[in-house]
């Protein structure tokens, strides 16, 4: 069936099988691979992107696509770590979010698998508690893997992230750390974006 | 892992869904959030032909007081009620077990009235809804009904809805200030209860110590006759059969029964 919505702020309409999920859609229909498959169950969350339906404030609520058909996601809007980046990321001239920047700073991944998700969850938390305390950052993440164990690091990023956000005022500005080309690459392709230490 | 094909309908209405619903039978499945039924249909436990989306009527999302009684939409997801100021003052418990439920993602898609359809005994809010002594609306071709917690779960991940019939609304009775508690036993983080048991004004339900949650009747009625939350919390696994499985066996879940009771009782706020 024909689906139309946004993704990353471009509108698109395709034509989809009603058991499409949301993960598989963004990969394979849209070619962006930032959301990654991981555990396929709803638990490790390296699939999460941001979520915003009709008349919603703000930049969206945090959900795991590999659990939402890509029907249930007409008429949203949705973000993926593609398109979090303020200006194109490893472009002349671009800046990560925030938390990407955040995420650089605080070296917040170590393999890299699960820092989409991360990153997408710790934005969907942000905005709805933007001062969060560092428990509430790490129960704010309980739904997202790190098979690297590497949560300390993510965590400080998370607040780090927070700091910056509140301290900038505004959004884009960050921690002072912008993004440089090693840091969020776009391949040649244009589809594959990849996250490098 | 990709579902079975199915042919997808979004309604347009609570009555729109119920005209599908009567014209498909068993071969239709109501989604809401999807997530429970999007799981066991990506692991081909289920397979239905039509899927039918309730998930965006906004007849079926929100909270609001009715007289002495909350009324939560079937469709309102579980990160909404956590965070209801109302849910919060009036059915703390409520709000707290929807705080539980998965993870914050799962909190934002998963809702209530598919959270109770779904009626695993393990939930955290079927046993919520038991130990609330609230009830379901369930509209048919009939109109709407209301069903107790008690007489909605009827087995094993099965309720006393019948086929053609949708949960439109969960009501809970407004208790402001009532002692509440809350205890889940579980081996991992965001996991399902081993066993849990919740508490509200003396009323105590179970989770996961039988094919429904259950209310733990000898260790209310020995807190109604003045026993200590200890000497009552000892008779919680009484006339309980809980099944067995690889996180534990029956007198260890009868064993959890009495303990989650006690510090349930024991901490109420």
């Amino acid at each position: 069936m024909q689906v139309e919505l946004s993704v990353n702020g471009q509108r698109r309409s395709d034509e989809v099988e009603p058991r499409l999920l949301l993960v598989h859609y963004l990969r394979e229909v849209c070619g962006l691979r930032a959301a990654n498959v991981g555990c396929d169950t709803t638990s490790c969350g390296a699939c999460t992107v941001l979520m915003k339906g009709p008349g919603e404030v703000g930049g969206g609520t945090s959900v795991k696509s590999c659990t939402v058909l890509t029907v249930q996601a007409a008429g949203q809007e949705v973000t993926t770590a593609e398109g979090l980046a303020v200006k194109g990321a490893g472009e002349a001239g671009g800046e990560l979010h925030p938390v990407q920047a955040a995420f650089r700073q605080e070296h917040g991944l170590q393999c890299g698998f699960c820092t989409p998700g991360m990153v997408m969850a710790a934005v969907g938390l942000l905005s709805e508690n933007p001062d969060p305390t560092e428990a509430e950052v790490r129960e704010g993440l309980e739904g997202n893997f790190c098979r690297c164990t590497g949560y300390h690091n993510i965590v400080r990023a998370v607040l780090a992230a927070a700091a910056g956000i509140a301290g900038a005022g505004t959004a884009g500005t960050g921690t002072g750390t912008t993004g440089t080309a090693g840091t969020m690459r776009t391949a040649a392709d244009g589809e594959r974006t990849e996250v490098s230490a | 892992m990709i579902p079975a094909p199915f042919d997808y309908v979004a309604a347009e209405s609570p009555v729109h869904a119920l005209d599908l619903l009567d014209g498909l039978g068993d071969d239709a499945k109501l989604l809401a959030g999807g997530h429970s039924l999007l799981p066991m249909m990506k692991l081909r436990l289920a397979a239905p032909a039509v899927l039918i989306d309730i998930g965006r009527l906004t007849e079926l999302i929100g909270i609001q007081a009715q007289g002495d009684e909350l009324v939560i939409g079937a469709a309102t997801p579980h990160a909404a009620v956590a965070t209801s100021e109302l849910a919060r003052a009036d059915a703390p418990l409520l709000a707290h077990s929807a705080s539980l439920v998965g993870d914050p993602q799962i909190r934002h898609r998963g809702t209530i009235g598919g959270s109770l359809a779904h009626a695993d005994p393990a939930a955290d809010l079927p046993m919520a809804l038991v130990a609330l002594g609230g009830s379901v609306d369930v509209l048919g071709q009939a109109g709407t009904r209301n069903v107790a917690a008690e007489d909605f779960f009827t087995g094993f991940f099965e309720t006393s809805l019948e086929p053609g019939e949708l949960i439109t609304a969960v009501r809970v009775p407004r208790r402001p200030g009532a002692p509440w508690g809350y205890q889940k036993f579980v081996r991992r983080a965001n996991d399902w209860a081993i066993v849990g048991a919740a508490t509200v004004d003396g009323r105590i339900a179970l989770a996961n110590m039988g094919p429904t949650p259950l209310r733990a009747r000898a260790a209310e009625q020995a807190l109604a006759g003045g026993a200590s939350a200890a000497e009552a919390a000892e008779l919680a696994a009484d006339g309980t059969a809980p099944g067995e499985d690889v996180h534990a066996d029956r007198d260890y879940r009868r064993h959890l029964a009495r303990v989650l009771t006690r510090r349930a009782l024991e901490h109420c706020t």
